[in-house]
């Protein structure tokens, strides 16, 4: 998610980070390391009790790490007083906690007020946040939070959160009790502020999609909070660290955008293709000229019937025997969503087929991950 | 003499009276608030202070109100001191109830974010629990209120102040001319200072709880 705005944001650096909640034998968080980068959005996403918030509170110190160490902007946060740090850090949450005896105005107004801005400035900010958070000033900033939906409060979440300009946000599952429309709106819209403001956010949630369309970068968090990948979600995607992580991404990525495109509309790959009864070692020499490191073998009406790794190829042995077996193939008509997730369970590429049946080429990780960023890049446009 | 026209003879002083009473009453109540609800804070966040702080108040509330008052005499002696201490003793209990059950209503999602955007400790419970909590206190206070009405009265018997007085002297003096409308004119008056009282409360909860919660 790279914006045209200048980096706001300041980096994160967490070091060894452990939070023991009293009473408990195992810790909550255990030596938690992290750099967040300025200007990034970095995703945490885990199963249920991992951790994440614990981690995430840590930052602004709602919650006290039991050891370890924390700086914003190069800033120790442990050594300074609590409530000012988290005055200087944007607080988001889930069914947004705005105050509800406090009308709009009053609930985005309340931490520039806290920092004692001019009366004059402040709702002059609030003018500006409900307009940057799509709400119609004249009509929202008298209501009370139970007179709007919930969408509604969640933007007026977000514009509180923002409210002091602050170079970091925490957001805790800040869309996690809307619908899934208004979410993804609610996402767009934080992608289409985020490019603009270019703030160091630290985002939480337990939605594989949600992490994959928001993040620069995505932590799979496993038990204790450890870190079981931290990387951008391109690379998450193509290369989960392990089970657990392949498990999670199986399971949840379904980016919508992909389910609008069709195989047809991305250019196909060539694969070193050979007929099931070529030579072994002649059809090394092609793979090592051609720099490759796959086969794939067809059978006598060119159907894709298995992969062969180049290394396999040496033992001797027929070609028949050799390799594994064809476990997905897509057809033009296939959704890219489809060769995404026929991609992650073949590896690195899938073969595409004809009406018959036939090879027609492969689709490679890297198209899928092209054509995402273009539609991503497409869709911020979209709001400009 | 006809009750219209004892009350016709003496309605300066009853006013006097009724003005006294719902002046007791409301001082009491005030004063009942405020260590009521200072109460309900300190013990809100401890499920067993909250139980404790309950049950020594509503204990108070099962002393017959002569016995507590006679037993204050040789403490306090008569007139203001032992009134005014009845009366906030039976106070309390509404106050204090409401107030544990007022602040703990309040969405944790919400002192969570108050916490997050870095409102201070003290911020947290003026600006947030105690708006929050303040319809359910005002509900409190009016219950009390509507209690000590009644308490009040009784007060006289230590020679406290208000309507008490009124009936009593009616009452000590049955069979005679006025015993009736004296015990009458005390009575109503009661009835009527609370009447009036109720209708502060509702004006009150009308100007100070936010259109956000009520
Ligand atoms: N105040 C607390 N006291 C004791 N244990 C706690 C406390 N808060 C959280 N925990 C424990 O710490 C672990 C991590 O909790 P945490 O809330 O950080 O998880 P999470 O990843 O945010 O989960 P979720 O996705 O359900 O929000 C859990 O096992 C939880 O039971
Ligand atoms: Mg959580």
């Amino acid at each position: 998610m790279t914006g045209e705005g200048t980096v706001s944001g300041v980096e994160i650096c967490l070091d060894q980070v452990t939070k023991r909640y009293p009473g408990s034998q195992v810790a909550a968080v255990d030596e938690f390391s992290m750099t967040i980068p300025a200007g990034q959005v970095v995703v945490f996403v885990g199963p249920s009790g991992c951790g994440k918030t614990t981690t995430m509170k840590m930052i602004n110190r709602l919650i006290e790490p039991s050891s370890g160490r924390i700086t914003i902007g190069g800033r120790d946060a442990l050594s300074l007083n609590p409530d000012k740090l988290r005055r200087g850090i944007g607080y988001a949450i889930q069914q947004a906690g705005l105050f509800p005896h406090m009308t709009v105005g009053e609930n985005i107004g309340l931490v520039p007020g806290l920092l004692g801005w001019q009366q004059q400035k402040v709702r002059a900010r609030v003018e500006e946040l409900l307009d940057l958070v799509g709400l119609d000033p004249a009509q929202f900033r008298n209501r009370f939070p139970r007179q709007l939906s919930g969408g509604q409060q969640q933007r007026v979440g977000v514009a509180r959160a923002l409210a002091a300009d602050p170079p970091v946000l925490l957001m805790d599952e800040p869309f996690g009790a809307v619908d899934p429309i208004t979410r993804g709106n609610l996402q767009d819209e934080l992608l289409r502020l985020q490019s603009e403001l270019r703030k160091t956010i630290v985002f939480v949630t337990h939605d594989f999609d949600e992490a994959v369309k928001l993040g620069d970068r995505i932590a799979v968090l496993g038990p204790r909070s450890s870190i079981l990948q931290y990387d951008t979600p391109e690379a998450v995607l193509a290369n989960p660290a392990d089970d657990t992580v392949a498990g999670f991404v199986g399971a949840g990525a379904s980016l919508k955008q992909l389910t609008l495109l069709r195989v047809k509309d991305v250019d196909l790959d060539e694969a070193v293709t050979a007929p099931t009864d070529e030579d072994p070692a002649a059809l090394h020499v092609r793979l090592t000229m051609q720099n490759s490191k796959y086969a794939l073998l067809l059978d006598a009406r060119r159907r894709p019937v298995r992969w062969v790794h180049v290394r396999e190829l040496v033992g001797g042995g027929a070609l028949s025997t050799l390799g594994r077996p064809v476990e997905a193939t897509v057809t033009q008509r296939s959704t890219l969503q489809d060769a995404l997730e026929a991609i992650l369970t073949e590896g690195g590429h899938v073969p595409v087929t004809g009406q018959h049946g036939e090879y027609l080429g492969v689709v490679r990780i890297d198209t899928v991950m092209d054509v995402i960023r273009t539609l991503r890049e497409e869709h911020e446009h979209d709001h400009d | 003499m006809s009750f219209a026209d004892y009350v016709a003879s003496r309605w300066q002083e009853l006013l006097v009276d009724a003005a006294q009473h719902a002046s007791a009453v409301i001082q009491c109540t005030l004063i009942a608030a405020v260590l009521g609800v200072a109460l309900g804070v300190a013990v809100h966040r401890s499920p067993a202070g909250s139980a404790v702080a309950t049950a020594l108040t509503s204990a108070v509330l099962t002393i017959p109100s002569f016995a507590l008052l006679g037993l204050l005499i040789p403490v306090l002696g008569l007139g203001v001191a032992p009134t005014v201490t009845a009366l906030v003793l039976y106070a309390l209990l509404p106050i204090v109830r409401n107030t544990i059950v007022g602040l703990a209503g309040v969405d944790p999602a919400v002192l969570d974010a108050a916490r997050g955007i870095g409102m201070s400790r003290a911020g947290v419970l003026t600006r947030v629990q105690l708006r929050l909590a303040w319809p359910a206190v005002l509900t409190g206070m009016r219950v009390s209120t509507q209690l000590l009405m009644g308490i009040a009265a009784i007060a006289a018997y230590v020679k406290g102040p208000g309507l008490g007085n009124v009936i009593f002297s009616g009452l000590s003096r049955v069979g005679s001319a006025n015993a009736i409308n004296l015990a009458l004119a005390g009575t109503i008056g009661v009835v009527i200072v609370a009447l009036v009282l109720d209708g502060a409360y509702v004006l009150l909860g009308r100007l100070t709880i936010s259109r956000g919660v009520a």
